[in-house]
């Protein structure tokens, strides 16, 4: 297998072209279109019919250069090679000529064209909206078409709400502009319709010059409904195109801009009935907040609150009574055991457990503190701890000197 | 509710924006905002019936 750059690719391809017989010479016939006249001189079309297109160029002076123009129908001679640097191949024109006098009828075209514009009809003031939601809309157009099975399809799919009332006609040949005429006014003895579709799938120039008949386009013009044009494909332009409201590229196109779009507007009801629950579900929420605040500041407010607070007080004062009281009894109790102890301490008797003994006299019990309390021969109680003695003086001495020495 | 099912789509459509936008607007007393929601709700049935189970119907006229 070979592997190729781009251009030696395309060089071999134009070489293989060029090196046929059969495609050196070659007529081909169509209708010429994308016409342009470059400052070189240099001429570029395309040559079409209903099916397909050949890329066109002469670089040759034509004798009749000056008359070719988008629409017409001619036969070119030429070669057939390829322009390498768009990999595009093409017919390289020596000779061109125009076939029956199609040439004319453009010339009128152009003049009833410009005769109409002056009249106003295709003033952009004159246009007006297509409906946001049609009901009904009124077709015209060929029942066996396939633009009318393309219009159905589209429908079908994008908003199946509408209904079609199919006005039918021929929309080809000499006798269709007087059928296509009447097609409409069939539809405007009408009040239920809320837009107009005049169509017609593609076709050579010849098959669509009936849309470019005054007598439709004086009709269009009228219609008490919106219309929309869809005749032929993207490329073709008749007068129909010029006086309807909207123009459409093409049939199916057409069926479009008539109709919004069923499945954004399904998304959109989702989406609104969604935002039904959300805003429902918030006031509810909203309200219980409000309610759980209310709620709160009552509490706030009530009297039980006040008549709690009391009752908790007169617990802590009994409390603390209680423990107060409970201190008091403990100080007292521990007063009560220190004079004890003191009391003990100062406790005479006390003092015998030491060996101190208490001497009275016998006859009155009278203490003995001095030598004359107790002449000799006083009978005196010794007590002792526990026991007490009975005695008798029998002798007194004196600290006499001791005293002596004192005084 | 009956005459919710009797609108056309663009009719239940509008009505439905036009209740969403009322309910989301502000502090409805409750029983209103009950009003509301479940008459949006109805609408939003009655578009998506419309929608989803509509067939195209075509009328053809004679051609005279």
């Amino acid at each position: 297998m070979n592997t190729f750059r781009v251009k030696e690719l395309n060089a071999y391809v134009r070489d293989l072209l060029e090196s046929d017989g059969v495609l050196q010479d070659v007529w081909v016939t169509g209708e010429i279109s994308n016409f342009k006249r470059a400052n070189s001189g240099y001429l570029y079309f395309s040559l079409k019919d209903a099916e397909a297109q050949l890329r066109c160029a002469a670089f040759r002076r034509l004798s009749n250069g000056e008359q070719l123009r988008d629409g017409l129908q001619v036969q070119a001679r030429g070669r057939v090679s390829l322009y390498e640097v768009r990999g595009e191949y093409q017919l390289y024109v020596e000779e061109v000529q125009l076939l029956n006098s199609a040439g004319d009828l453009y010339v009128q075209l152009e003049a009833l064209k410009q005769r109409l514009a002056a009249e106003g009809l295709f003033d952009e003031a004159r246009k007006r909206p297509l409906p946001p939601f049609p009901r009904r809309i009124g077709v015209v157009t060929s029942p066996t078409a396939a633009a009318f099975q393309d219009v159905q399809n589209v429908l079908k799919r994008r908003y199946p709400l509408v209904e079609l009332v199919l006005s039918p006609t021929l929309v080809q040949g000499a006798d269709a502009p007087p059928r296509i005429v009447r097609a409409l006014e069939r539809l405007y003895e009408r009040d239920d319709l809320d837009a107009l579709l005049l169509c017609r799938g593609g076709g050579s120039s010849e098959d669509l010059w009936c849309f470019n008949d005054e007598r439709i386009v004086r009709t269009l013009a009228r219609s008490p409904f919106p219309t929309v044009s869809a005749v032929g494909h993207e490329i073709d332009f008749t007068l129909v195109d010029f006086v309807a409201d909207v123009r459409a590229p093409t049939p199916s196109a057409g069926a479009e801009l008539l109709t919004p779009n069923g499945a954004e507007l399904l998304t959109d009801v989702r989406y609104l009935d969604s935002a039904l629950d959300e805003s429902i579900a918030a006031l509810f929420s909203r309200k219980h907040d409000a309610l759980a605040r209310s709620m709160r500041s009552l509490a706030r407010l009530s009297p039980m609150r006040s008549l709690q607070d009391q009752r908790q007080r007169v617990d802590d004062l009994q409390e603390r009574a209680t423990r107060l009281l409970y201190g008091r009894i403990k100080q007292a109790q521990e007063r009560v055991a220190a004079q004890r102890k003191a009391l003990e301490a100062a406790n005479p008797f006390n003092l015998l457990s030491r060996g101190y003994a208490i001497v009275t006299r016998t006859h009155d019990n009278a203490p003995v503190t001095s030598r004359k309390d107790a002449p000799v021969g006083t009978a005196v109680k010794i007590r002792l701890r526990g026991d007490t003695l009975a005695a008798r003086i029998e002798e007194e001495s004196t600290n006499e000197r001791y005293k002596r020495t004192l005084l | 509710m009956n005459d919710i099912n009797a609108l056309s789509f663009e009719d239940a459509y509008k009505a439905l924006q036009e209740t969403v936008e009322q309910l989301e607007s502000g502090e409805l007393p409750l029983n209103e905002a009950m009003t509301l929601y479940e008459r949006g709700k109805a609408l939003a049935a009655r578009c998506q019936q419309l929608l989803t189970a509509a067939e195209l119907r075509v009328q053809q006229l004679n051609e005279t």
